[in-house]
């Protein structure tokens, strides 16, 4: 009996503590999101923290269509969809030839992205910048290409494990169907790793879409920036319409909290590949 | 057999793509950041090697530079509280979930809401919710005088504890993914070896002692290693959050970022090496000491 | 084959998405890259003008923030697609970059035609900056490489109505540092506003109000001596300099955070009555008439510290447009920048924009807030007139070591140590 208790008060204990930390980290996003819906006056007098009664969608449009953010938005989209097609393709392609194919060099080739894996350029952006600025590529498909190259390495790594670990006998089949190898590859190969592909698109995609430094640097027309470069810019502008700027941290944010709320296992899984790799 | 010329070029040319953009991107900037550090190239005008070329005096300057060994200082504090801290707390919300029942899905699923989202997002928001008037509406602190604890109330983004209060930021941040990997780490644990040690008569503690801690220490270690990593080069965060605070929290991607944009490429790309090299180092001797962690306790568990 | 097919159209459609851009700047058509803000409409107004004069296009394009600016600009030199005109954001020695690289056109000869026709109608204070003196120590020809736009100067603003509610004299300013302070303070207490507020995050406004106290207190050569470095920064007067900060920050006048406040928060604060006084440039006019069309308030030269010796303000050209020397319209290119620098533009551009003109013709037309200004036109000092500049890296530990002691985190004594220490490293 006195065992029990004294579990159920650990229990107690326990939730407690996990719910603190839980309401921490849920806590200023509702904060950020009643502001959102909040005039300027009424945040000054309630600081957020009473719940809107009357919800006011004004900052929303103006935040999504007067100053921009659809077209922030898109761009990001269209960064991270892109992107991620290149390093999808490229890198099933190269991880598929390190596994499957044989050709002088490979090891030499393959151990050569992973020291890029194990070294990662810190700073990187500055050579990239320079780089890009030389060959005066200092706009969409410049950051595309040099975005694809940073999540290249990882990705062909955890691709190749993967086929690595899966049997020849489907491509074996192929080949003697007839297949070539590009036709077994898409036919055969992808099919097989879809599992791990999974986690490399949800890396990347968040690698992307979270990408702010390159992006920050490279692109001086407002109608190329992606969300968070164009974010930190509206921030700069709109300094004390804090209602506003809460308006676009939401419109940034929800969309991102929502997919991961519908998917959370592959995100979990996507943001861990960094560490399962290690 | 030995393949045929034809058949290896079409090999090849599968890993041809990820080749060149490797090439391109990765290989050849990082030899054009030697070439240019060792220039006071500023971006403006076409690169000329000898008209620009300056030896060693960037790396000499930077050797004697206060403020960018006090950025490392700076991003070494905070990586301290995100070893120590952000890691203890991961671990002990790791321990709490692994034995609660109820709720479990629940808490994993909010611990990770953070990890997920950009550090400009968390670095704006924090801003906003601690900002003291007249530009700022001093939500915290307001928070903290109505609920009793009026005594912390403080200047949050730039008062004598920014560089703490930055660190707990970044920890706060980052806890989640950290918390995600233990937790993946204790799950791996056989119930049966802690079924063994009840029988033969261990307490709670006795079992953390002895099966938990060296059975989770290859992932610790991992986790470790990449917190370094991942916070020596955390910036953007910052940069949202309070811009450096006049140095307090300058860290050094900071800046090199703004040495870039002012167009003093030569010497951001010296700071760009002197960085690499410092983290190179300090990682190779991490998975050093992992890897006999490893080899003492046995393989991670998967 | 078809997949490769797919591929290729997958490739394909990907660049098309990403890669269509960069329209070439039509021949016949003149563009000008700025970054001011606040005279996007009546710059475009100036262009229709044109348009309607002479039949020749224009077009401005507005950049923001600045910082973007600077690297859109850099960025353009290297690829070779600068516009006719562009401004440049930075110190002289960016400038004189472009300039040995080419990108910049003398204008000397067409300023001096004609009897000096051009060159006469600035205030000569405002047209120093862009110059190039025989002496100059950047290694540039010399001569005048842009036209201003506009004349800047910073001062001290102090809020009339704040001064009222605090039952001081709202025609009175502060004539001293010590009055500033009791100022400042008594309107803390009695309003409950802050007495001071300024975006002392952006180094820059930080380290003009230090150059205006450092001359006043040690006189101007000795303080281009210390850039020389003749003076050390540890010498008594520059510990002066930097305990005036200190002051500040021990007497609370003002708030916290002010170290990484931006001046755009800033100008918000003062503009909405919540500070007493604030330093800024003079574009500020039309910002806080933007925020606030009721802000009573004034300009005030800086609170001396030495009543005795000289005050010289941080003050020359505001904006400055330079002539891209690879542009086939450059001829265009100057007549219209003759053209915008006329008093009739000018005139237009001070009562739309609420700026100083560059023009000295144009003083009947300004607004008197504005008007008061002109007085210190004969004092200005700045970083581009001086014969040398301090380095940037000196600079840099010098902004960031008055924002820790504004951060109570320092005491002058140590900042000055550091400043020059770092000079030391720099210039060995």
């Amino acid at each position: 009996m006195l065992y029990q208790i004294k579990k159920v008060i650990f229990v107690i204990f326990l939730h407690i503590f996990l719910m603190s930390v839980a309401l921490s980290c849920i806590f200023p996003f509702i904060w950020m999101m009643n502001v959102s819906l909040e005039t300027q006056t009424q945040y000054d007098q309630d600081y957020g923290l009473r719940p809107v009664t009357n919800p006011n969608f004004q900052n929303y449009k103006t935040v999504i269509i007067d100053e921009g953010f659809w077209r922030y938005f898109l761009n990001s989209f269209v960064y991270t969809f892109v992107t991620v097609i290149f390093i999808v393709l490229v890198s099933s392609l190269a991880a598929y030839a390190f596994s499957r194919l044989n050709f002088p060099g490979k090891n030499f080739i393959f151990y050569m992205f992973l020291a890029a894996m194990m070294i990662p350029l810190p700073a990187g952006f500055v050579p990239v910048y320079t780089l890009l600025q030389q060959f005066g590529l200092l706009n969409r498909t410049g950051y595309v290409l040099a975005m694809t190259n940073i999540g290249l390495s990882i990705s062909i790594y955890l691709l190749k494990t993967f086929f690595d670990q899966l049997p020849r006998d489907l491509e074996d089949a192929a080949k003697i169907d007839g297949c070539s190898k590009l036709q077994t590859w898409w036919h055969v190969g992808l099919p097989l790793v879809m599992p791990a592909l999974g986690v490399v698109i949800i890396f990347n995609a968040l690698n992307v879409w979270n990408e702010f430094v390159l992006a920050s640097l490279m692109f001086s027309k407002d109608s190329y920036m992606p969300l968070q470069a164009g974010l930190m810019q509206f921030s700069g502008k709109m300094v004390t319409e804090h209602t506003l700027i809460m308006a676009a941290l939401t419109v940034a944010a929800l969309p991102i909290i929502f997919l991961y709320l519908k998917m959370q296992k592959q995100f979990v899984r996507g943001l861990t590949a960094g560490a399962v790799v290690g | 057999m030995k393949a045929s010329l034809k058949d290896n070029t079409a090999s090849f040319s599968f890993v041809l793509p990820a080749l060149l953009i490797f090439l391109v991107f990765y290989v050849y900037p990082f030899f054009y950041s030697f070439v240019l550090s060792l220039t006071d190239y500023s971006l403006i005008g076409k690169f000329n090697f000898k008209n620009s070329f300056v030896g060693l005096q960037n790396f000499k300057d930077l050797l004697v530079d206060i403020d960018w060994w006090k950025s490392f200082y700076n991003a070494g504090f905070i990586t301290f509280f995100a070893l120590t801290f952000q890691n203890i707390l991961a671990l002990l919300l790791a321990l709490a979930v692994d034995k609660v029942i109820r709720m479990r899905k629940f808490y994993r699923v909010v611990f990770f809401i953070l990890p997920v989202l950009s550090e400009i997002i968390i670095g704006l928001l924090m801003k906003q919710f601690m900002l003291s008037e007249p530009t700022g509406r001093d939500v915290l602190n307001n928070i903290l005088n109505n609920i009793g604890l009026g005594f912390m109330a403080q200047d949050w983004i730039a008062g004598h504890n920014v560089r703490l209060i930055t660190a707990l930021v970044h920890c706060w941040k980052g806890f989640g993914w950290a918390f995600v990997i233990l937790l993946a780490g204790l799950q791996s644990i056989p119930d049966q070896l802690y079924e063994a040690a009840r029988i033969d008569g261990a307490n709670t503690w006795q079992q953390f002692c002895k099966i938990t801690m060296p059975l989770l220490m290859p992932v610790s270690t991992l986790v470790m290693v990449l917190t370094i990593l991942g916070t020596m080069q955390a910036f953007a965060m910052i940069l949202a959050l309070n811009q450096g605070a006049g140095g307090e929290t300058t860290v050094p991607v900071m800046i090199i970022y703004n040495h870039l944009g002012t167009g003093q490429a030569g010497l951001a790309c010296a700071e760009g090496l002197i960085l690499g090299a410092i983290l190179v180092v300090v990682s190779f001797t991490m998975f050093y000491v992992s890897k006999i962690i490893r080899e003492k306790y046995g393989v991670v568990p998967n | 084959m078809k997949l490769l097919k797919f591929i290729l159209l997958l490739l394909i459609s990907g660049t098309m998405v990403i890669g269509c851009h960069q329209s070439k700047p039509k021949e016949n058509k003149i563009v000008i890259w700025h970054w001011i803000t606040d005279r996007r409409d009546a710059f475009d107004f100036l262009a229709q003008k044109y348009k309607e004069e002479t039949g020749i296009e224009v077009e401005f394009k507005l950049f923001f923030p600045p910082d973007i600016y600077g690297q859109k600009v850099i960025a353009a030199a290297r690829a070779g697609t600068l516009p006719d005109i562009f401004g440049i954001l930075g110190e002289k020695k960016t400038v004189a970059r472009f300039i040995q690289a080419g990108h910049i056109l003398d204008l000397t000869a067409v300023m001096q035609d004609d009897n000096l026709s051009w060159k006469s109608k600035f205030y000569p204070q405002t047209l120093e900056v862009t110059e190039f003196s025989d002496d100059n120590t950047y290694d540039v020809k010399p001569g005048i490489y842009g036209v201003p736009i506009d004349t800047n100067v910073m001062q001290f603003v102090y809020n009339k109505k704040l001064f009222q509610a605090a039952g001081l004299d709202p025609k009175k300013s502060p004539k001293t540092v010590d009055e500033f302070v009791s100022y400042a303070k008594t309107i803390q207490e009695k309003t409950g506003e802050v007495g001071f507020i300024s975006g002392w995050g952006e180094g820059w406004l930080l380290h003009a109000l230090a150059v205006e106290w450092a001359i006043n207190i040690m006189g101007e050569k000795k303080f281009i001596d210390t850039i020389e470095g003749k003076v050390s920064y540890m010498d008594e007067e520059w510990v002066k300099v930097f305990s005036l900060f200190e002051r500040l920050r021990n007497e609370n006048i003002f708030p916290a955070n002010i170290a990484t406040m931006t001046n755009k928060e800033a100008e918000d604060a003062f503009a909405k009555d919540k500070a007493g006084f604030s330093f800024n440039g003079s574009w500020s006019v039309n910002v806080y008439s933007q925020i606030n069309p009721e802000i009573d308030y004034a300009f005030f030269s800086l609170p001396v510290v030495e009543v005795a010796n000289q005050v010289k303000v941080w003050g020359g050209a505001g904006s400055v447009f330079r002539v891209n020397a690879d542009s086939p319209n450059k001829d265009k290119a100057i007549d219209f920048l003759r053209w915008i620098s006329d008093r009739q533009q000018q005139d237009y551009l001070v009562v739309e924009t609420n700026n100083l003109a560059a023009n000295r013709y144009c003083e009947k037309s300004l607004p008197p807030v504005l008007k008061d200004l002109t007085k210190s036109f004969n004092s200005f000092t700045h970083p581009d007139n001086w014969r040398l500049n301090e380095d940037a890296r000196v600079i840099e530990t010098f902004n960031k070591g008055l924002q820790q002691i504004v951060m109570g985190l320092k005491t002058a004594q140590d900042v000055a140590k550091e400043v020059q220490n770092k000079k030391e490293k720099v210039t060995r």
